[in-house]
């Protein structure tokens, strides 16, 4: 019942929002919701199948430049939503098929530096990108079209990102529930065994990576349109950091952790700087606690006590 | 390509490695026998950069603000053991992840408060502003040189320091079986403390030394850390012949590539692309070289353990 509620509540966000006169919240609404979706696409990784990646940005940022490049270079028909937006889920989905595949072989921390690797060097490929604003980034001059909706209005945008994360959560307690995520468990939990026992692990894993590659791409493309501005620092290793901290802080393997963690990162962020200009410190020290104090995540307490 | 340029940027190749050396050293100890994944490494170069300038300023000499600048940093960085890190040994690698970002965090928007945004200069000691004359015909700046020979004299340090002492042998003793060490009574956690605070006065050592080459401003440690990490695990994590070898090939091919991939770039492709091309391509060079090395060699060159 209580995600149903919450979904109820997150629909009459920007009702609310407008009606106090506040439609900031309704962008920073947006910008959670997309960073929960890229949050709860690596949590698939780590949570679910025990991969860390410190580069899941690359593919965050690979299909924020696949809007960009498009609006840039097909004016009209590369604005399309409905082209563009696949296409950066494709493209995402193509590079992680590559990246994981080569970055799979390896384990541990082994594996934590080889995804760190690929996704310098697709930072420095977006660094060169002298014709689309090469380390500057970027600006979109506006935001993909949907057919009937005004993708301009922040409530109409907010309702699209809001159908396709609650897509994206739904897709990952329906992996979880299913055997795909049983299989990625028992792999978390002993991956001897699995092969053992006769399951491919090395396609189980490589599968789970192109999906949560995909969803990084989309989650990329909505980002572009939310900020109408791409840039390497998109894919920056900081940026792959701050996905896995929200993962942590979230809850790993919770379905929720990527929600929770996203949304507490950016609201703690956001009133802290209300306070002072020097925020990250207490940020920082606020992760900390939660290393020490709470392992198992925001979601991992609300779990505990009930 | 001249023969003069050749040994130039083969000495700056080899300089910026041993510099790298002095930062990985102690990244691939603390990886090896306390297997702790520090991404706030690189803040204590930042750090020992930052004083270095601020000591030397104060002092008026640099030859008095290094080494103040080298002490105050192993202490910094002792005290961070002792606080924090130490309670994160026994943690999985997310957690250490988590917690040594926050802690990049902190020590980022601290230095911001403390020193400003504005970069600090760190300027050339004068009576060595000159250039030598390496070979006849051959002249290199004096200030390189000296770098050069604080990386060789540390080296071999160290090399003394591992191989030849009793302090030596029990860090030998704990990276190649860490409870073996500690049943045969010897004091990991003092041991521990004492290697940490090594590795952040080679550090800020590092920092200091390549203050004056590069600009002195937050977020100098963030590049670096990854280019060190790139080393050990190049070199095979807790091996410091490893880490020697493995910065001088990443310094080297770093160097070359800058040096060399725009200009034979430009024989056969349009300037603009080759300019715009040629420093990404030599960036990516590195981490094509780390992707390289794990898939021959999925332990590094020089594993430590058995």
């Amino acid at each position: 019942m209580a995600p149903l509620t919450a979904f109820v509540l997150a629909m009459a966000l920007p009702a609310v929002a407008s009606a106090f006169g506040q439609d900031f919240y309704v962008g920073f609404a947006s910008r959670i919701l997309i960073m929960a979706m890229l949050a709860t696409s690596l949590n698939l990784l780590v949570g679910l199948g025990g991969m860390v990646s410190l580069g899941h940005a690359a593919f965050f940022g690979a299909g924020a430049y696949v809007v960009g490049i498009l609006a840039t270079e097909w004016r009209g028909v590369g604005n399309y939503a409905l082209l563009a937006w696949p296409l950066a889920m494709a493209l995402s989905a193509a590079l992680a098929l590559i990246i994981g595949a080569i970055s799979l072989r390896t384990r541990g921390v082994y594996f934590i530096m080889i995804t760190l690797a690929f996704a310098q060097m697709l930072f420095y490929v977006a660094l060169s990108l002298k014709a689309y604003g090469g380390d500057d980034g970027m600006s979109l001059s506006q935001r993909s079209s949907l057919p009937g909706l005004d993708l301009a209005i922040d409530s109409h945008f907010y309702y699209v990102v809001l159908a396709l994360s609650a897509a994206v959560f739904m897709l990952y307690q329906r992996l979880c529930a299913a055997r795909f995520g049983r299989v990625l468990l028992g792999i978390k939990d002993n991956e001897a065994r699995m092969e053992s026992l006769g399951y491919p692990v090395y396609r189980y894993k490589l599968a789970a990576f192109v999906i949560a590659g995909a969803v990084a791409g989309l989650a990329g493309a909505l980002m572009a349109n939310q900020n109408s501005y791409v840039s390497p620092n998109m894919m920056h290793w900081e940026q792959s950091g701050v996905a896995l901290v929200m993962v942590i802080l979230g809850g790993l393997g919770n379905i929720w952790g990527g929600l929770a963690g996203a949304a507490a990162f950016l609201i703690i962020e956001e009133a802290l700087s209300a306070f002072t200009k020097h925020w990250a410190i207490g940020v920082g020290a606020i992760l900390l606690a939660v290393v020490f104090f709470a392992p198992r995540g925001i979601a991992g307490l609300w779990t505990a006590k009930r | 390509m001249s023969g003069v340029l050749l040994i130039e940027q083969c000495l700056n190749g080899i300089q910026f490695g041993l510099m790298l050396f002095l930062l990985a050293a102690g990244l691939t100890l603390v990886f090896g026998i306390m297997d702790l994944i520090n991404l706030a490494h690189g803040s204590l170069y930042m750090i020992g950069a930052y004083l270095a300038a601020t000591l030397t300023q104060a002092t008026g000499s640099f030859l008095l603000g290094l080494p103040l600048a080298v002490i105050a940093t192993a202490v910094i960085g002792m005290v961070l053991e002792v606080s924090v890190l130490r309670h994160l040994y026994r943690r999985d690698h997310l957690s250490q992840m988590l917690a040594t970002f926050a802690l990049i965090m902190i020590a980022n928007e601290a230095t911001r408060a403390i020193w400003g945004v504005q970069s600090l200069t760190l300027n050339v000691p004068e009576a060595l502003s000159g250039s030598v004359a390496v070979l006849p015909g051959v002249t290199y700046p004096a200030y390189r040189l000296l770098i050069i020979a604080v990386g060789v004299l540390v080296a071999m340090l160290l090399y003394v320091l591992v191989t030849r002492t009793r302090m030596g042998m029990l860090v030998r003793a704990g990276a190649s079986n860490r409870e073996m060490a500690t049943a045969m009574g010897t004091d990991i956690r003092r041991l521990f403390t004492l290697v940490f605070g090594i590795g952040a006065a080679l550090c800020a050592l590092a920092g200091a030394m390549l203050g004056p080459l590069l600009a002195v401003q937050v977020g100098m440690g963030e590049n670096i850390l990854i280019l060190a990490f790139v080393v050990v695990v190049i070199g095979g994590i807790g091996s410091i012949r490893g880490a020697f070898v493995g910065a001088l090939l990443v310094g080297v091919v770093d160097t070359f590539g800058r040096a060399f991939i725009p200009s034979t770039l430009r024989a056969f492709a349009p300037p603009s692309v080759a300019d715009a091309a040629g420093p990404s391509l030599a960036a990516i060079s590195i981490y094509l070289l780390m992707v390289m090395v794990l898939f021959w060699k999925p332990q590094g060159l020089f594993p430590s353990r058995g």
